[in-house]
């Protein structure tokens, strides 16, 4: 068939391509919410910042319904197996963003309770650094996130398949490990 | 008569030393007399909001003899008195009597006495671990945990995108 | 046989009752954070409740052990996230009666503003999610557009719209000027038309009404029993408020009326919460324009504060008063003493136990979290309601996560 004969209103493209536009543009999010972040994220959806123009404002509190993750707050060492079963009940194709300091590093808590990273632990497509973000900058990650989607997308999910790494830190680096026998060591010497 | 001095005469022998710091009044008492003490000031006293109850690790603390003290908050609503009442207890068994049975607010601040300091108070009806895990095996705001931890916090299986 | 509706009722109606037991959070939107319940469910009567928390703790008060006076700041608005700058001014309010330091006038004024402004921005959100969670979500989008508002304000203070970390010992980071000043009077001006909406909106919706009123009775013993503070224990006919009773910054001088009601229900907590919005707006209103002149922090000879920007660029006593604060192996010296001081946060008494050991760091900063005492009182009061209670009264109490578990 020659190009000339197919009417204006048919586009040519690869059926990837329009699953990954259709995906990135009605991004469902599921709002783990746990701390002060929660609420610049409930802010970031209402009135003034109104989320639903870049066609995700759709919160969803049950996991099986969504297919982006917001992970704001801090998870703490009693709150990461929830997360990660959360995680784990989510429908294929999924994304999460983690968002805010404590979220993407530990944060202000560099302390006993508080997971140093939620990347450590789950797969993570996208940062929003701050204390907390913005709503204009938990945006501008959306719309990253929207583009990241369209020009990576498969309709398969093939391109997931290949992370088998954890993609985060370890998490358990060097200092890390020392810090934690030293502290076991001091514990053996009191007893 | 103020308070204070209505308590030493109803104690005499327990030895209790009042002192004044800023508008804090505070007494400090034995462990022994702690049970009476509060029951008198609860019942006689009228003394009938209890605002706080923690615990100092005082471990570290230059020329401290005891290594936990425990501050109870009390406030008579008529009067708007407040009162601060201050305990010792040692290892290697801390133990106090519960204050549930005069003031229900008790329950959980003792609860989170006995998570952080491991602090056991006897007569606590559902005494177990408030803000930790039930697994968890320290005590974290006694003074020989280390602030960050000895790596509870990184004790999860890792997901990563192939299994999910 | 012929068939007999009454006996169907009979066989139907078992000796022993059927409980079931329901998981209710920790990741659920009703509890807008994280806490758990496990409900045992008689049908759809709650039998009993059992709450389950520290799915946030984070460590706040072993962090208040290792940062100084200063620093802590900054962790201490972490924990009643809905009105942080609250936080700040209770905690250095204890510091500076630990240290002994007298605010400036101006300084009082100024904080008394702003602990007004976060009185109201925690009903903002409190009395919009309460109304959210029974279905009414326009109340939740006025009140946030308000709540938009007093973040511009504290960001034209301080720099940061949320947390803030906005006050210093013995004063605040900077000082505010006259465009500072309009917004709040602008805002004020504006608040009045907002919150007589949203009177409209909620208070005699019949939906909203019935779904509140009755529901979550606590009486006035209880309260005092149970250590309920704040705005609670004033629906519950307890006539306590630490700004009336001990008074503290510029409450003294001030004329206000402490707001209560004999309800002690969820619908007495909103119309108390919904009332407490219009005196602190009248506080507002009579510390702007008064607000004295002067310097906002206290002089700079007393050790334990941060000098003036000027004098640490261009002199050098400036510059090395900088050097003894900030460094962390410097410092200044602090009495060796105890101290338990209180405020009137938005929740309830917000107290603050220090101990000084000398340095400029506290040796124990304990909390005394007005959310975690509140939870506690959960169970007994939801008992014999409805499964779809447990929403209302949830929002009725005003638990903050992070508040709760520190
Ligand atoms: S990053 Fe900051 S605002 Fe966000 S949860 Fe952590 S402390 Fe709160």
């Amino acid at each position: 068939m020659a190009m000339k004969d197919v009417p204006d209103n048919i586009f040519m493209t690869q059926l990837d391509a329009a699953a990954s536009w259709a995906r990135a543009n009605s991004l469902w999010p599921m709002p783990f919410a746990t701390a002060c972040c929660g609420i610049e994220l409930m802010a970031t959806a209402s009135s003034r910042f109104d989320l639903a123009r870049f066609g995700a404002e759709v919160m969803r509190f049950s996991p099986r319904q969504c297919d982006l993750m917001i992970v704001a707050g801090r998870v703490v060492m009693k709150m990461l197996p929830v997360l990660q079963r959360i995680w784990l009940q989510m429908p294929e194709p999924k994304w999460c963003i983690s968002m805010g300091a404590c979220a993407c590093t530990g944060g202000v808590f560099d302390t006993y309770a508080v997971v140093q990273g939620v990347d450590r632990f789950i797969p993570v497509d996208l940062y929003v650094p701050g204390c907390p973000p913005r709503p204009e900058q938990l945006m501008a990650g959306i719309i990253a996130l929207q583009d990241k989607i369209k020009h990576g997308g498969t309709l398969n999910g093939t391109e997931f398949g290949k992370r088998t790494q954890p993609m985060g830190p370890t998490p358990y680096d060097l200092d890390e490990l020392i810090r934690i026998r030293e502290a076991n060591e001091q514990l053996v010497s009191l007893n | 008569m103020s308070t204070e001095e209505t308590l030493q005469s109803k104690f005499p022998a327990a030895g209790l030393k009042c002192s004044q710091f800023r508008d804090n009044r505070r007494v400090v008492v034995p462990a022994e007399s702690l049970q009476p003490l509060l029951a008198f000031m609860k019942g006689d006293l009228g003394f009938d909001f209890l605002a706080e109850i923690t615990a100092v690790d005082y471990l570290e603390y230059e020329g401290a003899t005891d290594r936990f003290g425990v501050v109870y908050v009390v406030v008579n609503t008529k009067t708007g008195e407040r009162l601060v009442i201050k305990t010792f207890v040692n290892d290697p068994d801390p133990v106090l009597p519960s204050a549930y049975s005069l003031w229900k607010s008790a329950d959980w601040l003792e609860r989170e006495v006995y998570d952080m300091f491991g602090i056991k108070f006897s007569g606590h009806p559902d005494l177990r671990r408030i803000l930790t895990p039930d697994e968890f095996s320290a005590y974290p705001l006694r003074k020989d945990y280390p602030l960050k931890g000895r790596g509870e916090r990184h004790n999860f299986p890792v997901i990563t995108r192939a299994d999910s | 046989m012929p068939f007999d509706v009454s006996d169907l009722a009979e066989l139907d109606a078992p000796e022993q009752e059927y409980l079931w037991t329901l998981n209710f959070g920790p990741q659920h939107p009703a509890t807008h954070t994280t806490l758990r319940l496990i409900l045992t469910l008689d049908g759809e009567k709650v039998v009993n409740a059992v709450p389950h928390i520290g799915y946030l703790h984070s460590g706040f008060e072993k962090l208040g052990e290792h940062l100084d006076f200063n620093q802590y700041v900054t962790i201490v608005d972490r924990m009643n996230y809905i009105s942080p700058l609250h936080n700040e001014i209770s905690w250095h309010h204890a510091v500076e009666k630990l240290l002994g330091i007298e605010l400036t006038p101006r300084c009082k004024y100024l904080r008394t503003i702003l602990a007004e402004l976060m009185r109201i921005q925690d009903h903002l959100l409190n009395t919009g999610t309460c109304a959210l969670d029974l279905g009414g979500f326009t109340a939740f989008l006025y009140f946030f557009q308000q709540r938009e508002l007093i973040y511009d304000i504290v960001e034209t203070a301080s720099g940061q719209r949320f947390h803030t970390s906005y006050t210093r010992v013995g004063g605040v980071a900077f000082d505010v000027n006259n465009a500072w000043v309009d917004k709040v009077r602008s805002f004020i001006k504006g608040f009045a038309a907002v919150h007589a909406e949203v009177h409209r909106l909620l208070t005699r919706n019949r939906i909203f009404i019935e779904r509140v009123q009755g529901i979550g009775y606590l009486s006035a013993e209880d309260c005092i029993n149970m250590g309920v503070t704040g705005p609670l224990a004033r629906a519950s006919g307890v006539l306590r408020d630490l700004r009336k009773d001990e008074p503290y910054l510029a409450y003294a001088d001030l004329d206000f009326k402490v707001i209560a009601s004999k309800g002690g229900d969820c619908y007495a907590r909103y119309l108390v919460r919904m009332q407490e919005m219009v005196e602190s707006v009248k506080i507002i209103e009579q510390c702007i324009e008064n607000i004295p002149e002067g310097p906002v922090n206290v002089d700079a000879g007393s050790k334990a504060v941060i000098p003036a920007k000027p004098s640490v660029y261009r002199s050098i006593e400036g510059l090395i008063q900088h050097f003894e604060v900030m460094m962390p192996n410097r410092g200044f010296p602090t009495p060796k003493e105890e101290i338990y001081a209180a405020t009137e946060s938005p929740n309830g008494e917000l107290g603050y136990y220090i101990v000084g050991d000398g340095s400029p760091r506290s040796y124990r900063a304990r909390t005394r979290p007005p959310s975690y005492v509140h939870f506690a009182v959960f169970p007994q009061i939801i008992k014999n309601h409805q499964l779809s209670d447990v929403v209302a009264v949830l929002g009725s109490l005003n638990i903050i996560a992070a508040e709760l578990d520190r």
